[in-house]
């Protein structure tokens, strides 16, 4: 079957933006053929850094013909009529049929032949692409990422005829831009064109680029006994930003090796985009780095290696600055200058928000097992490192080299490490604090990031979240969960006032949903309002494991009979207040009456205690008498004081019920 | 075509020179204004406006107050040359004679690793921006690679492709040299070589630095910018040419005028992180007047 290939060839692609533009332009080449009624056997779409391709397989030559039929109106019916079903078909009246006394217009519509129907959608695709920025260039009004030079479009070993905005499909492409010939190749179908792009030094796939760093980069260390610090999204990086990717090993001027290992590692990876690389036997950074080159170079790379070294030495020479600078200026210097950074511009200042947040950190400390007068000043000491140049250069360092001032300082190290550890957890991977000092910095600075934006209508809306509150408020509830610490929320300054619980519960939901657990019952254990994440999940657990047992699943049914019932009810006039008075008959009633007499106190007890597990044990002792009660007992009696003592019995199960969760919340 | 290397820093130029005015580049002198950068000579800004096709090059000493270190630092200076080039509309062939131009003082990109690398580049005090990329020699930076979409709020079409070669660093890195002031200023085989960079610049960056953090006076410095504020209006409500035209090209020199005046008052720590944005601003409502102007006499004419 004949197979489509397709490159869209332009200059350098951000390599960040790549792999995205593939599955683009699979999906919106995929949509656009069956939409016409093509379907293919298969398709795979490439990225690098000067093009885009897309293989199809197995696509027919042509559409399907048509063949309709179409219902007119019936014989003898007006002219008008007639004549609208003509306009209507294109058909004449000479072409229309008679059966059963009705007209019939038969239309027969040739498929298209496929290249014109691929000439439409590569145009199409190509005017409409979802670059995340695009551009224009030279005199034309066309937009692409970068400007786009060449299109190669062949079907079935044939160009496809297409040709807009100057530009006109071929059968070309080229390689390497420095390497090989230079000269343009053809290529009519995906075999030719494969090889001609290996002969020409292009790795097409995205994937075989990795591959062919990390092994390179691998074997390159393995035979100077060193170790690659791997890094996923530096790799996928520098595979965009190489057709012929050649890891090259360098050397650093070992004298480096006295700055923090998280700054080597950071300028090497943010400024210049290299791997940092380690000795095996102790774990540490080793004076070298690997650097993924695009050309194979005559002399080994040597020239490279040398020119990469010396901008490394640059910035490493630029890094020991700030560090030796920043240890002369110290924390006094830079929490001054937090009073000349705007936060935000309703919530005041950096120096304002540190205040906040150290008279935050005081209150929570005795919740969380910390001392009050050390937590306020640690949160005071957290953010002085965001004026310091360090920071200002890798803002990305912030809290890891507070740490370390905090150390040269001679600060205590529970103090450093909370300096660091405050921003964590910085992404669901991240691990929480444990230390108690840590604990409390790192949720007085989320809580007081929630209260800001929530106090001046900044939540987060739909995808939009951008001061990432989402992230604090899930960093809260993992901290508190993690940790075991009992805080009640609503007694923070600012929660209950801004409405927060209900944001910390679709967090929670997230957060149990991402652990399989049953996520919709969190809002029947919300509704009692409670505001301890702690007892809330703990809540949540024992319900879930009360519903999967028989005498949960078949309570959850007598309670919802019996809301049903008390709604009903409730329309023809106000239920009976008060509580139920015993009664001898009939059994069924009585027997109700009891247990509920009985349940109550070990009911409070057990919640008493927290013990939920508890709590479902004693509930399920309404199981039984509930469920004989509905099958013996009429509650709709005709004589009005039993009617009412058993709306009044009903009541008290919902009640009771009521204490550990809203059962009428559980959905499923 | 592998050039010979060049055998100095101005043999640098001069090679950069043949190359561009070879390719039909009309080779300009640098504007006499303090500018930050090669782009706000009026031969980049005003000239990428409109329809008028237009291909230029020149060296721009550029001043950077804030990024001066007394002559200490072998990298960072308050004074340096860019190079600019500026092709409107730009060639389709474009990268192509840029890499030429880096061959042509003899960086052989078969043996040098060489990399367009995004970087989207963005002028907020005239109010510009464009897509590119920092092209990476050996992972050095070498130059700034823009199509201008945008100058003065206003489109850039037909579209402009810029090129900002930063020259020190570009000979640092062609001849091996590891602290700028010992860049041979001209060839050191040569009649009356050796002068250095630094016989030449050194004395420049102490006594500026100085001036730039110490001595300049901030009232002044505030006063000057006000005065050159309400000149470039003044200039463009009550100026006439010639022709009747509005004075644009003078308006945009106070322009320039002010911008450097904030620049030094910057370094000088006299601007407040709040005050920033809004100074900021007030250039680039300046830089846009004299743009919208530029375009209308060029549509026009």
């Amino acid at each position: 079957m004949p197979q489509l290939l397709l490159e869209l060839f332009s200059e350098e692609i951000p390599a960040r933006m790549q792999a995205q533009a593939a599955r683009d332009l699979e999906r919106m080449v995929r949509d656009g053929l069956s939409a016409a009624g093509l379907i293919s056997e298969g398709m795979k779409a490439f990225a690098g850094p000067r093009r885009l391709a897309l293989v199809v397989e197995g696509l027919p030559i042509a559409q399907a013909d048509r063949d309709e039929e179409l219902k007119g109106p019936r014989i003898g019916a007006p002219d008008q009529a007639i004549d609208g079903f003509l306009r209507k078909t294109g058909l004449t009246r000479d072409q229309l049929s008679e059966r059963d006394g009705v007209w019939f217009g038969r239309i027969q519509t040739a498929g298209r032949p496929t290249p014109q129907i691929i000439a439409e959608l590569v145009e199409q695709t190509v005017r409409n692409f979802p670059w995340p920025k695009s551009m224009t260039w030279g005199s034309g009004k066309l937009r692409w990422v970068r400007p786009l030079q060449r299109i190669l479009c062949v079907f079935d070993r044939e160009i496809v005829p297409l040709s807009f905005e100057g530009l006109t499909a071929g059968d070309l492409s080229q390689g390497h831009r420095f390497m090989g010939s230079g000269q343009v190749f053809r290529a009519r179908d995906y075999d030719e064109y494969h090889e001609a792009l290996a002969g020409h030094y292009v790795v097409l796939d995205p994937e075989e680029r990795k591959a062919r760093i990390l092994e390179g980069a691998r074997t390159l260390c393995f035979a100077r006994n060193l170790e690659l610090v791997e890094d996923e999204g530096l790799l996928d990086e520098v595979a965009g930003l190489a057709e012929w990717p050649t890891p090259i090993l360098g050397d650093m001027d070992p004298a480096f090796l006295d700055l923090p290992p998280e700054v080597i590692r950071t300028s090497m990876r943010t400024h210049q985009k290299y791997f940092a690389v380690r000795d095996p036997a102790t774990g540490k950074l080793a004076p070298h780095f690997i650097v993924v080159a695009n050309i194979a170079a005559a002399d080994g790379g040597a020239v490279i290696a040398a020119g990469n070294a010396k901008v490394l030495s640059a910035r490493l020479s630029d890094a020991r600055f700030f560090w030796d600078e920043d240890r002369k200026s110290g924390f006094e210097d830079w929490l001054k200058k937090l009073d000349g950074v705007t936060f935000h511009a309703k919530l005041g200042t950096m120096a304002e928000r540190v205040e906040r947040i150290a008279a935050l950190a005081r209150e929570i400390a005795p919740l969380v097992g910390a001392d009050p007068d050390v937590a306020e000043k640690a949160a005071r000491l957290a953010k002085a490192d965001l004026t310091s140049q360090m920071v200002g250069e890798f803002p990305e360092l912030q809290g890891v080299m507070g740490r370390y001032y905090a150390l040269a300082d001679g600060m205590d190290a529970d103090i450093a490490d909370a300096i660091r550890d405050h921003y964590r957890p910085q992404g669901p991977g991240d691990a929480v604090p444990t230390a108690p000092l840590s604990v409390a910095v790192a949720l007085a600075d989320k809580l007081d990031t929630l209260v800001g934006f929530f106090s001046i209508d900044e939540k987060p809306t739909g995808s939009k979240d951008p001061f990432a509150l989402r992230r604090a408020a899930l960093g809260v509830i993992r901290i508190i969960l993690e940790s075991g610490n009992r805080l009640a929320l609503n007694a923070v300054p600012g929660v209950s006032a801004n409405d927060l619980m209900p944001f910390f519960a679709d967090r929670l939901k997230v957060t149990l949903r991402d652990q399989g657990k049953r996520f919709d019952l969190v809002d029947a254990v919300f509704a009692l309002n409670d505001d301890d994440l702690v007892r809330i999940v703990a809540r949540v657990e024992a319900l879930d494991g009360f519903l999967k047992a028989d005498d949960g699943a078949n309570l959850l049914a007598g309670y919802r009979r019996a809301a049903n019932i008390l709604k009903a009810e409730e329309k023809k006039g106000p239920l009976p207040a008060g509580a139920p008075s015993a009664v001898s008959q009939p059994a069924e009633e009585a027997a109700l009456f009891a247990a509920l007499q009985a349940l109550e106190p070990k009911l409070d007890a057990a919640l008493a205690a927290e013990d939920f597990t508890g709590a479902m044990t004693a509930l399920a002792a309404l199981r039984e008498p509930v469920d004989a009660f509905f099958t013996a007992v009429l509650v709709n009696s005709d004589v009005p004081a039993e009617r009412e003592n058993r709306l009044r019995l009903l009541q008290q199960v919902q009640t009771a019920m009521g204490k550990v969760a809203d059962f009428s919340l559980v959905t499923g | 075509m592998i050039a010979t290397r060049p055998a100095s820093f101005q043999d640098l130029i001069l090679t950069l020179h043949a190359y561009w005015s070879a390719r039909g580049c009309v080779i300009l002198q640098p504007h006499d204004v303090e500018v930050g950068a090669g782009t706000l000579h009026p031969a980049t800004v005003l000239r990428a406006l409109g329809p008028k096709p237009w291909n230029a090059a020149y060296v721009q000493p550029s001043r950077r107050p804030g990024d001066g270190r007394y002559g200490e630092n072998p990298n960072r200076l308050q004074h340096y040359y860019q190079y600019q080039v500026l092709l409107k509309p730009n060639p389709l062939d474009m990268q192509d004679l840029y890499l030429g131009s880096l061959e042509a003082i003899g960086l052989d990109p078969r043996l040098h690793d060489i990399r367009f690398v995004e970087d989207d580049w963005e002028n907020p005090t005239v109010g510009a921006w464009g897509l590119g990329w920092e092209v990476w020699c050996d992972g050095m930076e070498v130059s700034q690679y823009t199509y201008m979409q945008q100058v003065g709020g206003l489109d850039v079409s037909p579209v402009a492709g810029e090129l900002t070669y930063g020259l020190e660093r570009l000979a640092m890195y062609v001849f091996g040299v590891d602290n700028v002031y010992d860049l041979p200023f001209n060839d050191p085989q040569g009649p009356n070589g050796g002068t250095s960079y630094g016989e030449v610049f050194l004395e420049n960056e102490r006594q500026m630095s100085a001036y730039n953090f110490e001595v300049a006076d901030v009232d002044t410095l505030r006063r000057q910018f006000e005065d050159m504020e309400r000149q470039v209006n003044r200039i463009l409500d009550e100026g006439v040419g010639p022709q009747g035209q509005k004075l644009v090209l003078p308006a945009y020199d106070h322009v320039l005028k002010a911008s450097h005046l904030f620049n030094v008052m910057n370094a000088r720590g006299a601007i407040a992180v709040a005050e920033r944005a809004s100074y900021i601003g007030r250039i680039r409502d300046l830089c846009k007047r004299c743009a919208s102007e530029w375009l209308k006499q060029q549509e026009a004419a």
